[in-house]
């Protein structure tokens, strides 16, 4: 609707309406538009176990919706009474009637509505922090086909353990749908909060932010392993721009040979754990090479007079390279073959078009395109490879870059500069649940590891 | 009894009559004796202060040198020299680094008199030491007048404002790198704000490039250039307007990282 209206006054305008191309703008289907109503009221603790149940509570609901699976049902409709395991549960006397939250009915029926209820409670024990955790289907009509999941988590006493019991009980329940929790996963991205661009790392929702780097120079452009294993990036530490591999693991350096070349840049590490693509001006033109992980057996595949940059490689087929050229004027992105035949463009020309990614299906990958806005106001798209057909996630706020895919193949992290400064955000691949994860300095280039 | 006492009252009466007219006129005294005719010996009179010798050796130094001066006086028990000397024994030298050319004055005083005598020592200037050979202006200093190229938005081929800039940035490198022949100076590629930063180290690239092959078809020496690309890492500002992205699409010149 927005859309044709833009259209219509561009034409009115412009007095061009040849010019104004319909885009074929279609909704890439990563996320399901229909889903499963979710109740998740807050839980109670007894004993120490109190003291962190605000923790708790916090973390399991926001997990829980933030994996797109799930409308929430809003806390707000929640019968009184919130059975706290199986046997507080009451079979009502006549169907329809209320047990104030104790019968399964009470929350299939409005004003809640909701297909599942995730309850339970904590306990201290044994100097442990224990959670009681199930997982009901409402709409059965006796308990014993309701219950869907219940176990125990345990976690250490304190607010860090009734997060981590929260997350675990989020997962399993996230497995029930085929879903991947994030817990776990990590952000790399670059900061100049201290003065300096630094390779960085988070946790997924912002917190346990901390500096890897600390060489002082200019250090940007990160990428995982598969395996989340390897980080590699570009930096001028060495005074040209070159690759740095480190271990995600020990923190250390691994041995990567740059090739003698003004610039080696834009790493990107092979599903295999063998391999690295990269850019490098070895030959004159920015060109996409691949070489064995500690940079020896290089070759060039890429070959053109034009600036060519970031290859990124299909995560499923292991074959498909999309990168970013210049070959046809503005920057735009193409696919090639491995061995570099089979060159073609994906966008369609419009605008600038950067910052390729995989989904892990190895179907659709995110990227960045000025298309429709102004040069530099880049905007977050996806495009399904096969079809190249595309659907904008980001509306103009600023400009949005460097989509990376979560792990789950369902969320994005990628710097907008909406609040004013550069800074990490990430969201559901239907543009939704847009969360800001950092606040200090300027952040860029985010990538989503394992 | 009777008799004593009228003696008594008569004397008193004479001695008041005495005090009485004593006191109203005095007779003068009688003048003293000559003394007598005393025989005198002629002592000989106290003798004069001498200065044998009050002298400079050298009498004449050049600037930051020295002289001694000596002397021997007799005939005297206060011996100055002035200009800073002070009290001296009779005989005796002291160093004087003068600065200036100077006359020393020593100064005799005993029972015959006082008695002065100078020496002076003549300083001259030392000849001025050897100019040193005209400094060369520092390396940065003379980088300081070349001109950044300019370039066009998501282009790198050389504009004819760069290359008027240039052509004149090479005659001004083949001279720095006659004066500084172990320099190596590097051309800088930068790019405005828009593209992606990724593109931007490429297109960076390009510019620096594209600027060292012009300069080396001038003459320069290609060895002598290097390039390295900051893409938008290093923006010399930072407003989202044409003029500040005019100056950020340059070639920029630097003595390195």
């Amino acid at each position: 609707m927005k859309k044709t209206l833009l259209a219509g006054i561009a034409v009115i305008l412009l007095g061009l309406s040849v010019l104004w191309a319909q885009g074929n703008d279609v909704v890439i289907k990563i996320i399901n538009g229909q889903k499963t109503v979710l109740a998740a009221p807050d839980l109670h603790g007894s004993g120490a176990a109190q003291n962190f149940m605000g923790a708790f509570n916090d973390t399991l609901f926001s997990d829980l919706q933030n994996s797109g699976f799930f409308d929430m049902a809003p806390k707000g409709m929640y019968p009184l009474q919130v059975p706290q395991r199986p046997e507080d549960f009451r079979q009502p006397p006549r169907p329809g009637t209320s047990m104030g939250g104790l019968a399964l009915a009470d929350w299939a029926s409005p004003p809640v509505s909701t297909n599942y209820l995730a309850t339970g409670y904590t306990a201290e024990q044994n100097g442990q922090i224990v959670l009681y955790g199930w997982l009901f289907d409402v709409g059965q009509p006796n308990l014993a086909n309701a219950q869907i999941l219940g176990k125990r988590y345990f976690g250490s006493v304190d607010e860090a353990g009734a997060r981590l019991v929260a997350h675990q009980f989020a997962a399993d329940i996230l497995a029930h749908w085929g879903g991947t929790s994030l817990f776990g996963t990590k952000i790399y991205f670059v900061s100049n909060r201290t003065g300096h661009k630094e390779i960085w790392s988070m946790d997924p929702d912002g917190s346990n932010q901390k500096q890897l780097t600390s060489f002082k120079s200019i250090s940007i452009m990160p990428a995982i392993s598969p395996d989340g294993s390897k980080l590699a990036f570009t930096s001028y530490a060495s005074g040209n721009p070159g690759i740095f591999i480190l271990s995600t693991e020990t923190g250390r350096r691994l041995p990567f040979y740059n090739q003698r070349a003004s610039l080696n840049a834009t790493p990107d590490l092979m599903p295999d754990g063998k391999q690295i693509l990269y850019a490098s001006s070895a030959s004159g033109y920015t060109q996409i090479y691949v070489a064995n992980l500690d940079g020896s057996n290089l070759r060039r595949i890429s070959s053109s007079r034009a600036i060519e940059v970031e290859p990124k490689v299909n995560p499923k087929t292991g074959n498909d390279i999309v990168f970013v050229s210049g070959r046809t004027g503005p920057q735009q992105i193409f696919r090639m073959n491995f061995d570099g035949t089979g060159v073609e463009r994906l966008t369609n020309g419009e605008g600038e078009a950067s910052n390729p990614c995989w989904n892990p299906n190895g179907e659709v990958i995110a990227f960045s395109w000025t298309r429709g806005y102004a040069t530099g106001n880049f905007n977050i798209f996806l495009m399904d490879v096969a079809s190249r057909e595309y659907s904008q996630l980001t509306h103009s706020e600023g400009r949005n870059e460097n989509p990376s895919w979560a792990p789950d193949g369902r969320h994005l992290v990628f710097m907008s500069t909406r609040s004013g400064s550069h800074e990490i955000y990430t969201m559901l691949a239907d543009g939704t649940q847009v969360h800001q994860l950092t606040s200090a300095g300027n952040n860029w280039t985010p990538v989503w590891g394992k | 009894m009777l008799l004593k006492r009228k003696w008594s009252i008569i004397c008193i009466a004479i001695a008041l009559v005495m005090v009485a007219s004593g006191c109203k006129k005095k007779a003068p005294p009688p003048p003293p004796p000559a003394p007598p005719p005393t025989k005198t010996v002629e002592a000989p009179p106290p003798a004069a202060p001498d200065i044998t010798e009050f002298s400079a050796e050298p009498s004449s130094i050049e600037r930051g040198g020295s002289s001694t001066l000596k002397w021997t006086v007799t005939n005297a028990n206060q011996i100055t020299i002035d200009n800073g000397v002070g009290s001296v024994q009779a005989t005796g030298s002291r160093s004087v680094y003068p600065n200036q050319t100077t006359t020393y004055t020593l100064r005799a005083t005993g029972p015959g008199g006082t008695l002065s005598k100078s020496a002076t020592v003549n300083v001259t200037a030392p000849p001025p030491p050897a100019a040193p050979p005209p400094a060369k202006p520092d390396l940065g200093q003379r980088m300081s007048a070349l001109q950044d190229a300019y370039y066009d938005y998501d282009k790198s081929d050389v504009r004819d404002d760069a290359r008027s800039a240039l052509t004149k940035d090479a005659d001004l490198l083949k001279s720095i790198f006659q004066d500084f022949p172990d320099a190596v100076i590097t051309l800088e590629g930068h790019c405005d704000e828009r593209g992606s930063a990724e593109y931007n180290l490429g297109l960076g690239d390009r510019r620096a490039t594209s600027a060292k092959d012009f300069l080396v078809q001038l003459g320069v020496p290609a060895d002598k250039l290097k390039t390295i690309s900051y893409g938008k890492e290093r923006p010399v500002c930072t407003e989202s307007n044409e003029e500040c992205w005019q100056r950020n699409r340059r070639a920029h010149f630097s003595t390195g990282q």
